[in-house]
């Protein structure tokens, strides 16, 4: 699997990561899948919405009725949801196991490390279906 | 009475690939049973190892939560659609069920 970004994508994930630190940001990605390529047309940021704001730099929530309102948008509009992302401040772009816990197989997570208040790695990653471990994948990113 | 239940994207390899699922319930709880009879593969990515559904998993009846309404007991009324809606969670510092301290 490929999670293929267009730079204006990236450019908007960057700033909603940057602008959250040091909480945690998150978004949904919408778009297309063909041959095995995530191709995301849309983006939507959203607000971390996990109760507790002190524990927001290392927890975030998108809740259901956000997802479900990204559902019927891309329903409308002949997408799906391919995947979503957030930030890790201060940690490095890799799963936790709360995230594993909190995870589906298929969707791509895409994780961005935020050092000091800078995006500076991208790693998107894949549950596998036994649920024991995500699987690293491709980020590309498109003019 | 026939009730259609809508299987998001990443559950859909478990439904051979059907979108939505017609089964016969009269409850949300007897809906979820008998979509997870038809489809056993479902049950791991639905409910956490003690048979409970994942926290992270949430079922709407239109627009309404059924946590809110009468949880699995709630009744179906005709011709409603059941979704499968995940809630999205996570972040870092967790590690082997344990924090990690900050530094």
């Amino acid at each position: 699997m490929i999670l293929r970004l267009r730079q204006a994508h990236q450019d908007q994930i960057r700033a909603h990561v940057e602008g959250g630190y040091p909480a945690e940001a998150c978004g949904i990605f919408l778009g297309r899948e063909v041959d095995g390529v995530r191709i995301v047309e849309r983006l939507r940021l959203v607000d971390n919405r996990w109760a507790d704001p002190e524990e927001q730099t290392h927890r975030f929530l998108i809740p259901p009725e956000e997802v479900l309102a990204a559902e019927r948008e891309a329903v409308a509009e002949g997408m799906e949801i391919l995947g979503f992302f957030h930030s890790h401040p201060d940690h490095p772009a890799r799963p936790s196991n709360f995230d594993r816990e909190h995870a589906w197989p298929w969707y791509a997570y895409l994780i961005v490390s935020v050092e000091n208040g800078r995006a500076t790695d991208w790693r998107v990653w894949e549950l596998r279906e036994d649920r024991s471990a995500f699987i690293e994948r491709t980020l590309e990113v498109v003019p | 009475m026939a009730v259609q239940i809508l299987i998001p994207t990443p559950l859909r390899v478990y439904t051979r690939g059907e979108k939505v699922v017609t089964v016969e319930a009269g409850t949300v709880g007897e809906a979820l049973r008998a979509l997870t009879e038809r489809f056993p593969e479902l049950r791991r990515h639905l409910f956490n190892e003690e048979g409970r559904l994942r926290s992270f998993v949430n079922l709407y009846l239109g627009d309404e939560d059924v946590r809110y309404l009468q949880g699995e007991e709630t009744p179906i009324p005709d011709g409603q659609t059941l979704s499968i809606v995940p809630s999205i969670a996570g972040g870092g510092r967790w590690s082997s069920g344990r924090w990690i301290t900050r530094r």
